[in-house]
């Protein structure tokens, strides 16, 4: 089904999109229909900056077994960062 | 060459008079042919939808496929648009019915029309084609795969997917359904109840439920793909159309 249910969030960083680099503003999590991703729903995250258009977007679509790596990876190198530095 | 065909990309007037981007594909000749809305599924005015849009053509109808998307996103790509709108909440029910109807209207005055126009939608475009018949004069419509008709979403959708079986009273036209036993939204149970409520009403409906199945068994891009679901599924439809579309 097309859930439509999303996690939104606010980001400070870059990504790097189909024109280039640009300031990320906002971050999308949401478990639905993906667009290119070989399986019937997937955690997709859209890396964004509306103030530049639809296009200023970095998309990723993972497996859901996927997604809790990452999550579980990013956890983890976040913890692994001396003190200090984060 | 009567198996010609043209398509490519045009403007008409949608909700609110609105110019958007819609997708044209139609047989080369004189007519008199019939004409199908086609509305896109959730992932938006893609590649895919142009290619079922170019089937109907070459079996002998106009198809036009509105974009959606395109306030959200003019000029973006499909994929882009359709992340813009999702996070919108999605198309508004009356912003869809507008939008219908001016690619019915557009389709009517074509000189080769015949005057018939039905409609199809595929996953969300389900609910929006049942939607449709129900809101404009068609004189066919064909629902695959749309939930949230009978049943409401689950917490946290948006309010713009509220059930609308009660529109079935105005259903216009007949209506053929195709859906997949396998699928949660609709669940066959849903679809029987709205089988029901159709019977009663008296609205002609046909529906066909495939084993082995599950949601968007039409889309050959993707692994819910099942072919033969899909295959009678397209006989389904050439049949349903053959005898409410063709003069």
């Amino acid at each position: 089904m097309c859930t439509y249910l999303t996690e939104k969030i606010e980001v400070a960083g870059s990504g790097k999109g189909s024109a280039g680099w640009f300031a990320l503003t906002e971050a999308s999590v949401y478990f639905d229909h993906p667009q290119h991703a070989q399986a019937e729903h997937t955690l997709n995250i859209d890396f964004l900056n509306p103030a530049r258009g639809p296009s200023a977007r970095v998309a990723v679509e993972l497996t859901a077994e996927s997604a809790r790596a990452l999550a579980q990876a990013i956890e983890a190198a976040l913890a692994a960062v001396p003190a200090g530095l984060t | 060459m009567r198996d010609a065909l043209m398509a490519g990309t045009i403007s008409i007037s949608g909700h609110g008079g609105d110019e958007i981007e819609a997708y044209l594909a139609h047989p080369v000749g004189p007519g008199p042919f019939g004409s199908v809305v086609v509305i896109h599924h959730m992932p938006g005015y893609d590649e895919p939808t142009k290619e079922i849009a170019r089937k109907f053509a070459a079996h002998g109808y106009a198809a036009l496929m509105p974009n959606l998307y395109h306030r959200e996103a003019p000029g973006a790509s499909p994929d882009d648009a359709a992340a813009t709108a999702r996070a919108r909440g999605g198309v508004p029910d009356e912003r869809l019915t507008g939008d219908v109807g001016g690619a019915a209207a557009y389709l009517r005055a074509m000189d080769s029309s015949n005057g018939k126009v039905g409609v199809i939608g595929y996953c969300s475009g389900g609910r929006q084609s049942f939607l449709a018949a129900c809101s404009l004069q068609l004189d066919a419509a064909v629902d695959c795969y749309g939930a949230f008709i009978v049943n409401p979403p689950p917490e946290g959708m948006p309010r713009t997917l509220q059930p609308i079986v009660g529109l079935a009273k105005d259903l216009s036209c007949p209506l053929l359904g195709l859906f997949g036993a396998d699928d949660k939204y609709p669940a066959p149970a849903e679809t029987a109840e709205l089988a029901r409520e159709l019977t009663v009403l008296g609205k002609t409906h046909e529906f066909h439920t495939y084993d082995g199945a599950g949601h968007a068994f039409f889309a050959v891009n993707r692994p819910s793909y099942r072919v033969d679901a899909a295959n009678d599924g397209w006989a389904r439809i050439w049949d349903f159309y053959g005898r409410f579309l063709t003069s």
